[in-house]
């Protein structure tokens, strides 16, 4: 019990911190490390949270509710797109291609959108690490969200914190192995729906889940599911915290995007030191500060830190140390918000004894705007070029070996592969002409040379490119020159596009 | 798990805020914390340690003198190419067959093997006709154009497939196709000054020169034969036309003297023996693609005559 409350994380020290170290931490590490030397190795301390209600709690409720919902609902969700697409509301065709979200769909030579959103994702997390901090780690992170339920599974199998820790020691009995299985097996049905659910984005859905059963899926399905399991029940099982503090580079890469106006949860020592317990605080009340030291804030933990020994590496800023300590207050008639979310300013401002201020007002300032602006502009941005951008395309590429041909008659024949672009989700007829390179002609495999003719129609399957091989000839003495392919749709839209080409001709 | 350390060397100390020793480094005030490695980091080494002794048993790893270890699997990178080869080879097996039993000039009317036998031809020519044909199949003096559309010997796809299949004077090739133009020069039977009144003639066919009356006399007498009355060529000799913009041996009035003179011949191998009968069927089709294949025109209730009508 005592050893949690030690510290076992560098604090972020490239933070700017005010205030005085805790007094319990500074040395703890040489004074516990048993055998009297430093280890090179640490052995995990296994966190048991305790449960605890209240609003951050139920704030991170709802967010497990909506994000694993959003996970396991979305490819489930129907999409009618006609009859030539899959009706899948959200699918990463990789076979085909294409990536279908809802309204939208993205073709491969369009993945700058991709790019733009995931540009979108970054200044977002500026946006909101300046603003609120740590608050990805906090609520959505999945390994937060996975890490929550798997806790939620111990206390249903094993009990509460004192329970889980007294199991933890007990020795290797029917019971503890009765309940140990219990639990990995829950583990393990969580961690394959995890990866289960994963490759239902990549293919349709009901079809998978029956191929999948019948043992027809593709392999790279069952190895998906095997390794997504396997990395669920690893780290949101026995891995955790152990994932935030030594793997993930957000929380390093997070504090150096902190400063003294962003919003993270803190514990205001000025309030609460010096600790006592309240037998000794009510006797004594001017000596004392508010905290009770009744460890409430750590047991709680789902990391297992100490919140106050300051802003830590190890702090996900999920707020159950809040909920804890508001409720210790409640008990004992203090009032709440010994921790609470706070910025540094504030936290100086308030320990000189000005009121504090809402903390609504962290959220409205000028990095927080210019990161909301930039954000709001790249997603226009986006979001005019999706609605604008064609649904027909062509690409000319021209056989360069042999780059031109003497024809009998002595007439000079380019032969070109013409790339025709349809997006649209039906079949669509096309005129494909040539425009400059007066009295030349065209045909193709299809058309034969004796049909040649300045334009031709072709009728592209629905949302698909295909290519088309033209010969282009011109009459004895024509000169190089540029000229362009032309496409237009033969429907009501009538899009249209074209593309440059060279005609090549003897020098002489 | 917890190795010691046998003593504490000197400038190392407890850092105040975090409770952490440094590691006893400092760098103009910089020092470093030790903190410790977590212990599952430490198993994970462990474990891959474990896993590369598994490794160099099972594969090749360890460099010997000659030559390194194989491992008790047997793999190889070259046999993994091997195999990969011979599955591609595998999957094309049905089109294979597909093909194999049809007659070349039914291949159209099957578009998807027409497009299989195109690709398969393209492969094909990339690695036996190359050499003389060029990679853009675009040939070079003396070595026919296979892109335009004038054809020495017929340019429908059965005629592609029956010179791929026997070549073109090709020696102790009996069904070849082989033609000989007299060495007009050489052999003393046209004096030079006629040689020189007939190309003339020649290459005024294709409006190159300005002929006169003794040359296409000249041209009646000892070309037409085979090259025609207007030198419109024949494909059964492969007497080449003379009246077009293409020129095998090059169309210049020293080129054209030199070709009465002491005529070249090409030849081309018969690849019946060399190749199998689809990978023909292949080439003939990607050549007959590449832009001047002519339809095939049957003509004639017996089939062992066919007569090309385009041009």
């Amino acid at each position: 019990m005592n050893d949690l409350s030690k510290a076992r994380q560098p604090r972020a020290v490239d933070r700017i911190d005010t205030r005085p170290p805790a007094p319990a931490s500074a040395t703890s590490r040489a004074a516990g490390a048993p055998g009297g030397g430093p280890q090179l190795f640490e052995k995990r301390k296994a966190v048991h949270p305790q449960k605890i209600d209240g609003r951050f709690r139920r704030f991170k409720w709802l967010m497990m509710l909506i994000t694993l919902g959003i996970y396991y609902a979305t490819p489930w969700i129907r999409w009618d797109r006609g009859p030539y697409a899959p009706d899948q509301a959200v699918l990463i065709d990789l076979a085909h291609r294409r990536f279908y979200m809802f309204g939208i769909e993205i073709w491969p030579h369009e993945f700058y959108f991709v790019a733009g959103l995931l540009v979108m994702a970054g200044i977002g997390l500026f946006l909101v690490t300046s603003a609120v901090g740590r608050a990805w780690c906090g609520y959505s992170c999945p390994q937060t969200v996975w890490t929550d339920l798997f806790q939620h599974v111990d206390r249903f199998v094993d009990g509460d914190r004192n329970a889980q820790m007294r199991l933890a020691k007990a020795p290797w009995g029917p019971k503890k192995i009765a309940k140990r299985s219990l639990k990995w097996t829950i583990y393990l049905v969580i961690a394959f729906w995890t990866g289960g659910a994963w490759i239902m984005y990549f293919a349709d859905a009901p079809t998978l889940v029956r191929d999948f059963w019948s043992g027809e899926a593709a392999a790279s399905a069952y190895i998906t599911v095997a390794i997504l399991t396997a990395t669920t029940f690893t780290l949101g099982g026995f891995m955790r915290e152990q994932v935030c503090i030594y793997m993930c580079p957000w929380p390093r890469i997070q504090s150096a995007m902190m400063d003294e106006k962003s919003l993270t949860v803190t514990y205001k020592d000025w309030r609460g030191e010096p600790r006592a317990s309240l037998k000794k605080s009510q006797a004594k009340p001017d000596l004392f500060g508010a905290c009770i030291d009744c460890n409430q804030c750590v047991s709680v933990c789902p990391t297992g830190i100490d919140i106050r020994e300051g802003p830590q590496v190890g702090c996900i800023t999920c707020g159950l140390c809040i909920d804890a300590c508001d409720r210790v207050m409640d008990e004992v008639g203090r009032p709440r918000g010994l921790i609470d979310y706070a910025t540094l300013e504030d936290c100086d401002r308030e320990k000189t004894g000005a009121a504090a201020r809402p903390p609504w007002k962290a959220l409205l300032r000028p990095r927080t705007a210019v990161y909301f602006l930039a954000w709001g502009g790249i997603g226009s941005g986006l979001l005019f070029a999706l609605g604008t951008r064609s649904h027909l395309d062509i690409s000319v590429a021209q056989d360069r070996n042999p780059p031109f041909m003497l024809m009998s008659d002595g007439s000079v024949r380019n032969a070109y592969t013409i790339k025709l672009r349809n997006m649209e989700s039906r079949p669509r007829a096309m005129r494909i002409a040539l425009e400059g390179l007066p009295s030349a002609t065209m045909w193709t495999d299809e058309i034969g040379r004796e049909d040649a003719a300045r334009a031709l129609t072709r009728t592209i399957p629905a949302d698909r490119a295909q290519p088309l091989r033209v010969y282009v000839i011109a009459p004895p003495e024509t000169r190089e020159q540029d000229f362009a392919f032309s496409v237009t749709s033969l429907d009501e839209q009538a899009e249209a596009d074209s593309s440059q080409a060279r005609f090549n001709a003897p020098e002489d | 798990m917890a190795i010691e350390r046998p003593k504490k060397p000197a400038g190392k100390r407890i850092d105040e805020p975090t409770g952490t020793e440094t590691v006893g480094h400092e760098w103009d005030g910089i020092e470093e914390l030790d903190t410790p490695m977590p212990r599952w980091w430490l198993w994970t080494f462990y474990a891959t340690i474990v896993f590369s002794i598994g490794y160099v048993i099972a594969y090749p790893a360890w460099p010997m003198i000659r030559e390194g270890t194989h491992g008790v699997l047997g793999w190889t990178s070259r046999g993994e190419l091997a195999r990969e080869v011979a599955r591609a080879e595998e999957e094309k097996g049905p089109l294979r067959d597909a093909i194999s039993p049809l007659p070349i000039e039914t291949l159209p009317s099957r578009p998807e093997l027409m497009r299989a036998a195109v690709a398969g031809g393209r492969a094909a020519f990339k690695v036996n006709c190359v050499q003389c044909h060029g990679a853009g199949a675009a040939g070079s003096s003396g070595y026919p154009n296979l892109n335009d559309d004038e054809w020495l010997w017929g340019g429908d796809l059965r005629a592609i497939e029956v010179t791929l299949l026997n070549g073109i004077r090709q020696p102790a090739d009996d069904a070849t196709r082989t033609s000989l133009m007299p060495a007009f020069g050489r052999d003393g039977i046209l004096t030079p000054a006629r040689i020189d009144q007939v190309a003339d003639h020649v290459l005024s066919l294709s409006g190159k020169a300005q002929g006169d009356v003794a040359g296409a006399q000249l041209f009646l007498d000892n070309c037409a034969v085979c090259h025609g009355m207007n030198g419109a060529g024949n494909r059964e000799f492969g007497a080449p036309n003379l009246a077009d913009a293409i020129w095998l041996f090059g169309g210049t009035k020293e080129e054209v003297v030199q070709q009465i003179s002491t005529p070249r011949h090409g030849v081309m191998p018969a690849w019946s023996h060399r190749l199998d009968p689809v990978t023909i069927k292949m080439l003939a089709a990607y050549v007959h693609s590449l832009g001047g294949g002519e339809d095939f025109v049957e003509v004639a209730a017996d089939p062992a005559v066919q007569v090309d009508e385009r041009p």
